[in-house]
């Protein structure tokens, strides 16, 4: 059946591992702007909820690096940071292998994709679940996209992941939510950490909420380096979610820089029909 | 120069807790099956931080590996500073630093309330 939520949030470790040095009035809103989005997703009662993420190198490393890989097990561990420093205790979180199987073989016929039956989330994921899925005990279906080693994963091809998401989810029974998490703009685990592109994080947003492919896929990685640094290859993960809506509007229901979390804290969602 | 060795031994590093306590038992057996030059093993036997990020190890795997050792975040993103003033800019790879080394890019909230951030309503 149709898509039942389409969205997107920030999944910096920052967010849950250093929550106690944001301001916290700023910090505040942006865990209500979660707390909406979990209940926004629970009222759309999602059978299984597909978190299209940017992993660190939790599963895939530039010995067998995968543009697109989807899970298929029943469970998945994580996080593999260290619990006290991401703010996350060791969790085993709920799969469905027999649902991952038969949304990866729709997937296929319109993406080439690796699926994996062993999958260990780091803060990609984990962070997002922490506010949305507090419980774990709704269905995810992990899903990565090359944003960490080049050659990365084209745009143009993160779109048409997308649309085969989107295929997917109207060829089976089951209610199926999309996330996406990353980005946008920012220069995670350097230095640079904190250092926020707030003016290109405003565009990019206003890209994705006009749901306009053509302005969205208008990116090179030279120039996302320079304006986004390497955290904003992460768009590809927004970008995939703005496919699988494509035709809807979007809305930014929070994004706001804070710094110590190292990016612009952002959650937003599409208005599905 | 095999930055893809130190890397990859830091992946299975972060990921595995198996792995973990070999580490921390037997390092040496562990780091022989990789390819490693002195001075890369001696950066992560140590563990040298600054120079590991100086070397071009991608941002994400080193933050994991800090977080490993119990590095507090401050203390993670000085060291990667000391790295790049003691060896120079960082070698190869896209997690390079683009701010100046006494750069405050993220402040730390301050926890003595000032006036201004005590007004209700300000937002
Ligand atoms: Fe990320």
């Amino acid at each position: 059946m149709p898509l039942v939520y389409a969205g997107v949030c920030s999944h910096a470790p920052g967010i849950t591992g250093r929550s106690d040095q944001a301001d916290p009035q700023v910090r505040d809103r942006f865990y209500d702007a979660f707390d909406a989005m979990r209940a926004d997703l629970e009222a759309a009662k999602p059978d299984a909820v597909v978190v299209i993420a940017a992993e660190h190198f939790a599963n895939f490393f530039m010995n067998n690096m995968p543009s697109f890989a989807i899970g298929m097990a029943d469970s998945y561990e994580g996080p593999i940071e260290d619990p006290g420093w991401l703010g996350i205790e060791k969790q085993s979180v709920l799969g469905n292998r027999d649902l991952s199987q038969r949304f990866i073989t729709e997937v296929m016929k319109g993406s080439d994709v690796s699926y994996a039956e062993e999958w260990k989330f780091d803060h990609g994921i984990m962070v997002p679940l922490h506010f949305l899925t507090p419980r774990y005990d709704t269905a995810i279906i992990p899903v990565n996209i090359n944003c960490q080693g080049p050659p990365l994963t084209p745009l143009a091809r993160a779109w048409a992941f997308g649309e085969s998401i989107r295929a997917a989810a109207d060829a089976l029974p089951e209610r199926i939510a999309v996330i996406g998490t990353g980005g946008i703009s920012h220069w995670p685990a350097t230095p640079d950490s904190g250092k926020i592109n707030v003016e290109w994080d405003l565009d990019f947003m206003d890209r994705w909420c006009r749901n306009d492919r053509d302005a969205l896929l208008d990116y090179d990685d030279l120039s996302v380096y320079a304006d986004a640094g390497q955290g904003g290859f992460e768009i590809r993960t927004f970008i995939a979610v703005s496919a699988a809506a494509a035709g809807a509007t979007g809305t930014v229901h929070f994004l706001e820089p804070i710094p110590i979390f190292a990016v612009s804290c952002t959650v937003a969602s599409y208005a599905l029909d | 120069m095999s930055l893809y060795a130190v890397q990859k031994f830091l992946y299975e590093l972060n990921r595995s807790e198996a792995v973990q306590v070999t580490y921390r038992s037997a390092p040496d057996a562990l780091l022989d099956e990789f390819d490693l030059t002195s001075e890369e093993r001696d950066a992560l036997t140590e563990p040298d931080i600054g120079k590991l990020f100086h070397l071009g190890v991608n941002g994400q795997i080193l933050m994991h590996f800090a977080a490993f050792h119990q590095i507090e975040w401050q203390d993670y993103l000085q060291r990667m500073r000391d790295g790049i003033a003691k060896h120079g800019p960082v070698r190869e790879g896209v997690y390079a630093m683009t701010t100046a080394l006494d750069e405050e890019v993220a402040p730390v909230h301050s926890t003595s309330p000032s006036p201004a951030s005590d007004t209700p309503g300000e937002n």
